[in-house]
């Protein structure tokens, strides 16, 4: 066993690359850096583990090459292929597939004692850490799969199915909290039956069944502006997959890699709750934003581009609000436009107001805005900017809405107690959207209806154009 | 696994996930879905278990049920792992371009 050593060693190197990846990822100088030492230490643990094999007595190279390439380029041309406003539904779609592959590898440890009759079950307590970690590592996965699956269909919000898009449904009562607490218990109880009887694969696929159905009711009941939340914290129970599957077969680099990753997730996850003035179990257990969409009885008459070309000219202070809307319409270069000409024409100071949650994702926002190449002291997070809206000539939103809807600040609904941006608060209000209609969160927004608001309707990119066009023109 | 190798797995468990939570205490929000992104492609690591699942399973020449489990771990979680990274390294790209045209 020569070999073993060279193994803790190769991990050790992995592990140190993946804590160093992670605190490199925290800033933005050395983000790269860190990610490419992130992946790095994936490299090393793959070769060591690789090489450990080879050298051990052999391995299955066919199977293990084609499992690295077929994984690797599926993975590869999905994240080149996508598209920024994709993204967010994409981390969720890898996050469960990432769980769903600690919790294939803990079933395939089971399954080797129900296919093999002859195949010595070890006994005592590598018995009950063996059973214990499986079974945990199920539940955790099959619950990252389907609840990351159902979270990616609800950031869609719709599924096409033979050319029919049906809305993601949001349904939560109060009494499937007990529902889901008494499914938690009847795993760990199977788990605990299992100890006693391992080869049993009725109880294998209850634990996979039940494990599934948790993360299905877990999510379901949350829309709204909670996904991103969700999303972050189904990224923390993968990592928790991985190390509960490092705990099966005995392996260091799954059990530091999957509890960094797991704890990692869930601060981040405070950290969102946080910025919306919220907390995790209020998120987990209150249905939230996702009531019945309440119909419009209000009209608005829009205004168009001209006429806030004239708005715009001699206001001294601009603050840009963007939302999912200018990502869906990937205008953050014609935004990035409409500001240098204020700057130039006018001189006309122009900042953006970033909701912690605006998009999908928090930083959702500053990635395109970067992409964009606005300069990073001009995004202005929504606690700092707030109290300059007053003295503001002019917010506008682009795209936003439940961000920025003083319906959130009544206490009532489903916005109630989430921290807005006070556009409201600016002296004229522009807004660019394609309708009045509703937000994510399914409630009227009374700033559409003011008399300060002017109305662009149109999709993002159409109407910065023209209205870039009408600013060159005055 | 001994009771020792238990005791070692345990507190290598605890001792990450305090590591964990002191490692990104302060992230400014711009990095939230990088970073998020790059921990997820991390927790792809279940590729090495997998792929000792599927060698051990495979082991005897023999097409077993537990080595098509294993070898279909593998394919998510490199999916995970490479797309993760690929994903990640796209959306820092953008923050970097910008950093580095504006220290010119």
């Amino acid at each position: 066993m020569i070999f073993s050593e060279w193994v803790s060693i190769g991990y050790l190197i992995s592990a140190s690359l993946f804590i160093l990846g992670l605190k490199k990822l925290g800033h933005p100088r050395t983000a790269p850096a860190g990610n490419q030492l992130g992946a790095m230490g994936m490299l090393v643990a793959v070769l060591t583990t690789v090489a450990d094999m080879h050298l051990e007595g052999g391995a299955q190279w066919t199977l293990i090459i084609s499992g690295i390439l077929v994984g690797s380029a599926i993975g590869y041309i999905m994240a080149v292929k996508v598209e920024m406003t994709g993204m967010p539904e994409l981390v969720a779609l890898f996050n469960g597939f990432g769980g769903a592959a600690s919790a294939l590898v803990a079933l395939s440890e089971s399954w080797k004692y129900i296919e093999n009759e002859e195949l010595l079950l070890p006994s005592g307590l590598e018995l009950e850490v063996l059973m214990v970690a499986a079974g945990l590592s199920a539940l955790v996965g099959w619950m990252t799969l389907t609840g990351s699956i159902l979270a990616m269909f609800k950031l869609k919000g719709g599924i096409e199915i033979f050319g029919k898009w049906f809305r993601t449904p949001t349904w939560g009562p109060s009494w499937l909290n007990y529902v889901k607490v008494s499914l938690t218990f009847a795993v760990l109880a199977l788990i605990y039956l299992s100890i006693s009887d391992p080869r049993d694969q009725e109880i294998l696929f209850a634990i996979i069944l039940i494990s599934s159905v948790l993360g299905i009711i877990i999510v379901l009941p949350i829309g709204g502006a909670d996904m991103p939340v969700v999303v972050s914290l189904l990224n923390s129970f993968s990592g928790i997959a991985a190390a509960f599957t490092g705990f099966i077969i005995g392996n260091s680099v799954l059990i530091v890699a999957g509890s960094l990753v797991g704890a990692s997730g869930l601060i981040l996850t405070f950290i969102m709750c946080k910025a919306m003035n919220r907390t995790l179990p209020d998120v987990l257990f209150k249905s939230f934003g996702g009531a019945e969409k309440e119909t419009l009885t209000r009209t608005k008459v829009g205004s168009d581009a001209e006429e806030v070309a004239m708005m715009v000219d001699g206001a001294q202070k601009v603050i840009i609000v963007p939302g999912y809307g200018m990502a869906v319409s990937q205008c953050q270069h014609q935004v990035k436009e409409f500001a240098d000409l204020l700057e130039e024409r006018f001189q006309t100071e122009v900042k953006y107001a970033i909701h912690p949650v605006a998009g999908r994702m928090p930083g959702h926002m500053n990635v395109l805005l970067a992409e964009a190449n606005v300069p990073y002291d001009q995004l202005i997070e929504m606690e700092e900017i707030n109290p300059e809206f007053p003295e503001c000539d002019m917010a506008v939103v682009i795209g936003a809405n439940d961000t920025c809807n003083p319906a959130a600040r009544s206490g009532e609904g489903p916005l109630a107690g989430m921290p807005i941006i006070d556009a409201d608060k600016a002296r004229t209000v522009v807004i660019i959207k394609r309708s009045l209609s509703v937000g994510y969160a399914g409630v009227d927004n009374d700033l559409f209806y003011e008399d300060k608001t002017m109305m662009l309707f149109g999709d993002g990119k159409k109407m910065m154009n023209e209205l870039n066009s009408a600013i060159k023109d005055l | 696994m001994t009771p020792e190798l238990l005791i070692g797995s345990i507190t290598l468990f605890v001792l990450s996930i305090f590591l964990g939570f002191e490692l990104i205490t302060k992230v400014p929000a711009m990095l939230h879905t990088p970073l998020m992104s790059g921990a997820n492609a991390i927790s792809g690591i279940s590729v090495v278990g997998a792929l000792i699942g599927a060698n051990v399973a495979y082991d005897g020449g023999e097409t077993l049920v537990s080595g098509l489990l294993a070898f279909l771990a593998i394919v998510l979680a490199m999916i995970n792992v490479i797309g993760g990274f690929a994903v990640t390294n796209r959306m820092l790209n953008m923050i970097a371009g910008k950093n580095k045209r504006k220290e010119d």
